[in-house]
């Protein structure tokens, strides 16, 4: 799969899907989409790079190895279940900070971290699965 | 998208009373094993960190277990639904006092491991993950024990599940793929009929919340269906618990990892499947555990019985205890068959027994190994005179493991014969007490060849010896993750009270479910 056309297009196609991929995360808390589908988008965004540049080219690419992502996602995820704690509430009781900035409203909330954290999870894992299978096929 | 506060009455659907801080217990072992497993994984390069981040999170978690335990005796059954959420449409998590003993249990296992394998796994395992795994796999334990939501129960399989893959190929040699290839297909298996009863389940009674399934499942007009889920459920955790006849994959896979995995497997996994048929048999399914009594019975003698016959036919030191555990089993089942008050007492009870002993014989037995450069039976010896201590410690193990007094294992038997005399199953007490005569044949013919015989099997007794004669100092890392564990063993031998009273309110509790429901929905059945 070493063709010009194919080397050229992957780094755009590469931030196109990542940029999707994160569309998607973020439209997951009223409509179909979420962390995990968003996550899976991502991976793929970088196994086209790896398939075009090499598995090193995606490990130079990502600058943290892919498992520290995955545990930075879930570090994350267990943050975000615990403001509650300090409100007398149950364990994920959702707690939201709305303000507007610029005009815009922005609504934040615990759950939007939570599948943020589901979204790191999924990159990392399924990257460094995708990555060690490449690797073994160029060897 | 109307972003104005709208005028819902939550109060129908969400809870809004204030919830207590000590509550958040019932949460913490699992979200500090999973705050504890990322950071290892993060800082998994930094190899001699490694040990102290895992084991400082294992005792954080094994001193929550211990506060959790406390609230759950002054306080009775606790629950907290996740999200707010009304139950059974949030997921509960409740501890009664059979799952929070479990946990804390489970937990002070998982924290001697940690502090075993410091000395015994070696930098580059450290680097694949060990305390990621050990961390992530005490999540899953002690998820398993604490939740109150049966869906959920089986999510932390998987989770255990999954860290015990890792753990099991660590190392990457191919006996221990072939091990692990057998491991996984198994539980694989019985993971997914767990999953088949529980949307069964879920069609039939409309609910997950454990608690709501107690209720409904008992009024349910046609109860043909919840027999044949039963059956199902008691099939996929008596795999998972290693009963006969699904048990192969527990002597074919158990010798073949690090020792100090062998130890936590031992420990833990096969209590979690012990857990879950008595929380389903007895909480949630009762009528179809009266209904395939027999059968339950028919399993346990015979899971006892090949056993303890696998023991006295192995040489292999680690396949030897596997077969203990697998005879350990067969008593736990024994105390669910009768069903008692009493007898599922003693099954609580010696499930505790079981995950301490057994790890702890892992433990000895495999510094040992290490020291002869030999697992067999035939090649080992002499250990008496290189090391007293240890030769006190694991007579203290084996004893507690065969049933004798004043140990550990002792009294569980006294409850078990007792109950299933009570109940007029004499004949199920006598296989347990003949399973006690012959473990005692099995840990005493292990005991003599490690210990009293000079050397290998051709050398006569005590005169000739081949082997090394110097005394061996213990490392540190085999003390303190040791003793704990025998401390605890002729503790509750010798003063069974606390842990005999706890197992029975756990009892109580499993078989009179309305303590446990008025804990979910606030109001009695």
């Amino acid at each position: 799969m070493n063709t010009v056309i194919f080397r050229t297009v992957a780094p755009f196609l590469t931030a196109l899907m990542t940029l999707f991929s994160i569309f998607v995360l973020l439209r997951g808390h009223n409509e179909p989409g979420g962390g995990f589908i968003g996550g899976l988008i991502a991976v793929s965004a970088f196994a086209i790079y790896g398939i075009a540049y090499g598995v090193a080219g995606v490990r130079r690419a990502l600058h943290v190895h892919p498992m520290s992502i995955a545990a930075s996602g879930l570090l994350l995820a267990v943050a975000s279940v615990l403001p509650s704690l300090f409100l007398g509430q149950p364990t994920m009781t959702s707690q939201w900070l709305e303000f507007s900035l610029f005009g815009t409203h922005i609504a934040l909330s615990t759950p939007m971290f939570f599948d943020i954290g589901v979204y790191l999870v999924v990159v990392g894992a399924i990257t460094s699965i995708a990555l060690s299978l490449e690797e073994r096929e160029s060897d | 998208m109307s972003l104005e506060k709208t005028s819902v009455d939550i109060a129908a659907a969400m809870i809004t009373d204030p919830t207590a801080a000590k509550d958040w217990l019932l949460v913490t072992p699992t979200l500090l094993t999973m705050l504890g497993g990322a950071i290892a994984l993060i800082t998994r390069k930094n190899v001699r960190l490694q040990p102290w981040i895992g084991i400082t999170a294992l005792a954080l978690v094994f001193c929550a277990n211990i506060a959790l335990l406390n609230h759950v005796l002054n306080d009775g059954v606790v629950t907290m639904v996740m999200g707010s959420w009304l139950p059974p449409f949030g997921i509960a998590f409740t501890a009664d006092p059979m799952g929070a003993m479990f946990a804390t249990f489970a937990s002070l296992v998982a924290l001697c491991t940690g502090i075993y394998a410091a000395g015994s796994i070696r930098p580059e395992e450290r680097r694949y993950g060990f305390y990621p795994f050990l961390l992530m796999l005490l999540c899953g334990v002690s998820g398993a024990f604490l939740t109150g939501d049966i869906f959920n129960l089986y999510v932390w399989f998987e989770v255990l599940l999954i860290s015990s893959f890792g753990l099991l190929v660590l190392g990457n040699k191919k006996r221990q793929i072939d091990g692990a290839v057998k491991y996984s297909l198994l539980n694989l298996l019985g993971t997914t009929l767990f999953l088949l009863a529980t949307a069964l389940l879920y069609g039939l009674v409309g609910t997950l919340n454990m608690a709501d399934i107690a209720m409904k499942a008992a009024h349910l007009e046609n109860q043909g269906p919840l027999m044949g889920v039963a059956l199902l459920f008691f099939l996929a955790f008596a795999m998972k618990a290693a009963a006969f006849p699904v048990n192969f994959w527990l002597p074919a896979s158990y010798h073949t990892p690090r020792i100090v995995v062998s130890a936590v497997f031992a420990g833990l996994l096969t209590k979690v499947g012990v857990y879950a048929l008595l929380r389903v048999l007895l909480l949630l399914l009762p009528a179809g555990h009266n209904w395939m009594n027999t059968l339950i019975t028919l399993v346990a003698i015979l899971t006892m019985l090949t056993g303890v016959m696998g023991a006295l036919a192995q040489t292999d030191v680690r396949r030897t205890i596997g077969y203990l555990v697998i005879t350990g089993i067969g008593s736990m089942l024994a105390g669910l068959a009768v069903a008692s008050e009493w007898a599922v007492t003693g099954a609580i009870m010696y499930a505790v027994h079981s995950m301490i002993a057994m790890t702890g014989m892992f433990f000895v037995f495999g510094y040992i190994g290490k020291l002869q450069g030999t697992f067999s039976l035939r090649e080992m010896g002499g250990m008496y005179r290189r090391s007293p201590i240890l030769a006190a410690v694991s007579l203290v193990l084996l004893f507690a493991a065969a049933g004798l007094p004043p140990f550990s294992g002792f009294w569980p038997k006294v409850l078990l014969v007792e109950g299933a005399l009570d109940k007029g199953m004499g004949w199920l007490a006598g296989v347990v007490l003949l399973t006690s005569i012959l473990s005692i044949i099995c840990v005493g013919r292990l005991w003599i060849y490690v210990f009293l015989r000079g050397g290998s099997q051709s050398i006569a007794d005590g005169t000739m010896v081949a082997l090394p004669q110097e005394k061996q100092k213990l490392p540190a890392t085999v003390w303190l993750s040791v003793f704990p564990i025998v401390l605890m063993v002729v503790y509750i031998g010798l003063q069974p009270d606390a842990v005999m009273s706890f197992a029975h309110k756990g009892a109580l509790t499993l078989l009179d479910p309305s303590a446990y429901v008025e804990s979910v929905f606030g109001v009695a059945p």
